[in-house]
């Protein structure tokens, strides 16, 4: 039961590093850069949820709704200010730039929230848990415990929050992979992907898809920073900051520019995050993460989902 | 060619006069009244030492290294580790000696566990070396806040992730307290500080001048170039960075024995970043920028704690707009066309100064 109850729990972690590392596969695979800013858009969002649901008269919608909003914005205005411009540099340049805006997001934070750690109210707060499995007398979906008054306690608790990252996350990859696959704009980023300069030869506004992948990737992040700020309530400015890096990770392993490979990745990722933490070591889980990332570029570097591009002179 | 040889040559020796001067300053008591710069010199010279070793992975080799806080960190732990066992041993032995045992020994180390990372590493370019740095800095940094070592009268007891048990408590010596961390010897004083400081320029400057040194920027300058004209490309890139990998673990080392008490906690991501950001601002490549700036960088937040302390935690905050605008400054394409303007708008005001001047003679 604990183990089931371990793999739920990567499961649903693993459906937010998901969600985060298609933000970056997705830069990566059009912009070819890494984005280091995008954990702090988590960070950013997460605020956001924070600041707006604390406000009496904003209902939950609302605040989700400004969240997603803020973090698109955001997204799409360091696209327009720091990267665009470096978009035929060398390539430390650029990442240096991240570095940059990553800092700079998280120290506007640390200046305006301070840096005491904020709890978050989960978006799903007093409702009764997703499902409880009881030995030897079933199971029950969707509320509270039927056995309290004789002091029974579930064998087998799935939160409501695990529930929802998942299900979200699900959704909104399937609704990711057809807007790719059957949209105009899906297919202009899949050529952009492919072949940048072809593809501004075949009309398409090179610079507007890739707005409209930053668009998405924060759109992604800000639905990310508020799945796991409900799961991990403590809110501070460095909290993107690791999920950011460790979603990178799950890109890498799934194999980077790959969208089915960011989904794999994250969701492996997070089970063997998760499953390390309880058979392992707590302290070591984040090490033996990114123990996974040095092993996977070494055997294969190009990922699990990856395909192998040979440079060009 | 002989030009920079000559710059070269201006900077250590202008490092090494300055250095001397205020080691001088601080031993002969000049210091005493000013506890502030007392207090910041040691930390200064070993940040600088940590920027230069920085520089030769990112300026040099032009690879973003940002697990660099990762080999400090080993060489911290093996040096401090060492010269405490070695005090506790040989109790006779004179500081002096104990600390070179550790030096030596944690450069050594570092420079295995660059080999060691390298070989994986140098493989990959950019982007991916940028992240497996930065994973390797992480897993160094939970290995370290994760060891425990006693020693007793029956020798060395070794605890990964739990202190180590069936200890004899009259004679146990805690060396490494996981994340405690460690109370190496206060071994360092700003001589070891300045030799090794001018050491370090000295290799950098060799280095950068030798065969070797021109063959790492000929890769970073052009990969695939390099290697068609027979330069074993990785061969080279290893190199600099196992150097650089053990200069900074001697760095870590000087830094355990100039301080009380180490928390390996300290060595962490924002720590690469900061010595990352004092090799940037002061110019890839440049030995001379990456000493000005961290000198700068260093000591402008603590001269300024007494003016106004909004400044002080603000500084980060600049430091990111900084780096951000110096990376546009130097690459947008706005802001290269306004420069050009710029340098020839001064050139047709100088060849105006030139032409007036003349008319008047």
């Amino acid at each position: 039961m604990l183990l089931i109850s371990n793999i739920v729990d990567g499961l649903s972690l693993g459906s937010i590093y998901a969600l985060i590392a298609l933000g970056y596969t997705m830069v990566y695979g059009i912009a070819k850069m890494l984005n280091f800013a995008h954990g702090d858009i988590i960070m950013v969002g997460g605020y956001a949820a924070f600041i707006a649901m604390a406000t009496s008269w904003c209902p939950i919608w609302l605040a989700l709704v400004i969240t997603v909003t803020i973090c698109t914005v955001l997204g799409v205005v360091i696209e327009k200010l720091a990267y665009r411009p470096l978009r035929s540099s060398p390539p430390l340049a650029v990442l240096i730039t991240a570095i940059g805006v990553s800092y700079l997001l998280q120290n506007i934070a640390l200046l305006t929230q301070s840096a005491t750690p904020r709890m978050f109210t989960s978006i799903v707060d007093g409702m009764p848990p997703f499902l409880q499995v009881f030995k030897g007398r079933g199971a029950v979906f969707f509320s509270e415990n039927p056995y309290k008054a004789e002091g029974v306690k579930s064998d087998l608790t799935i939160s409501m929050e695990t529930f929802l990252a998942i299900i979200v996350s699900v959704i909104i990859m399937v609704a990711l992979t057809l807007f790719i696959n059957k949209t105009k704009a899906g297919k202009a980023m899949l050529a952009c992907s492919e072949d940048r300069g072809a593809a501004q030869l075949m009309g398409i506004n090179v610079n507007a898809t890739i707005t409209l992948t930053f668009a998405i990737g924060s759109a992604l992040a800000a639905v990310a920073a508020i799945l796991m700020c409900s799961s991990y309530p403590l809110l501070t400015p460095y909290t993107g900051s690791m999920p950011g890096i460790k979603a990178f990770v799950a890109a890498v392993f799934g194999g980077i520019g790959s969208i089915p490979g960011a989904m794999v990745g994250g969701v492996l990722l997070g089970v063997i995050e998760i499953l390390s933490k309880a058979y392992i070591s707590t302290q070591l889980s984040d090490a033996i993460v990114f123990l996974v990332l040095i092993i996977v570029l070494v055997v294969r570097p190009t990922g699990i989902m990856g395909k192998k591009i040979n440079e060009k002179v | 060619m002989k030009k920079q040889k000559l710059n070269n040559l201006l900077t250590l020796s202008g490092t090494a006069v300055l250095s001397v001067i205020m080691a001088v300053l601080m031993t002969a008591g000049a210091l005493d009244g000013n506890n502030m710069l007392k207090g910041m010199l040691i930390p200064i010279g070993i940040h600088i030492i940590w920027a230069l070793s920085l520089n030769l992975t990112v300026g040099v080799l032009g690879e973003l290294s940002l697990g660099h806080a990762g080999f400090m960190c080993v060489g911290a732990i093996f040096g401090g580790t060492i010269s405490q066992i070695v005090q506790i041993n040989a109790a006779g032995c004179p500081s002096g000696l104990r600390l070179v045992i550790a030096l030596v020994c944690s450069g050594i180390a570092a420079a295995v566990f660059g080999i060691l990372i390298g070989i994986p590493v140098m493989r990959l370019h950019g982007d991916y070396l940028a992240i497996v740095t930065l994973g390797f800095g992480e897993i160094m940094k939970s290995l370290a806040n994760n060891i425990y070592l006693t020693s007793d009268i029956n020798g060395l007891h070794f605890g990964f992730t739990k202190p180590p048990e069936n200890i004899d408590a009259a004679s146990a010596k805690q060396i490494l307290k996981g994340s405690i961390g460690m109370q190496a010897p206060q071994d360092t004083n700003i001589w070891w500080v300045v030799a090794l400081l001018i050491i370090t320029l000295f290799i950098m400057m060799t280095f950068m001048n030798s065969k070797s040194g021109r063959a790492c920027m000929a890769v970073r300058d052009n990969y695939i170039a390099a290697q068609s004209v027979g330069i074993n490309v990785t061969k080279f890139r290893l190199m600099a960075f196992t150097i650089s990998a053990a200069i900074a673990g001697v760095g870590g080392a000087l830094y355990a024995h100039s301080v009380p008490m180490i928390a390996f906690g300290k060595f962490d991501y924002n720590f690469s970043i900061l010595i990352l950001v004092f090799v940037v601002l002061g110019g890839l490549g440049s030995m001379r920028g990456s000493i000005i700036a961290t000198v700068i960088l260093y000591a402008l937040p603590e001269m300024l704690r007494k003016v106004n302390q909004n400044i002080v935690n603000a500084r980060m905050l600049i430091y990111a707009i900084i780096l951000i605008f110096l990376m546009l400054w130097k690459n947008a394409p706005f802001f290269i066309s306004l420069r050009e303007k710029i340098k020839a708008k001064l050139k047709k005001d100088k060849a105006a100064d030139v032409t007036s001047g003349g008319a008047e003679v």
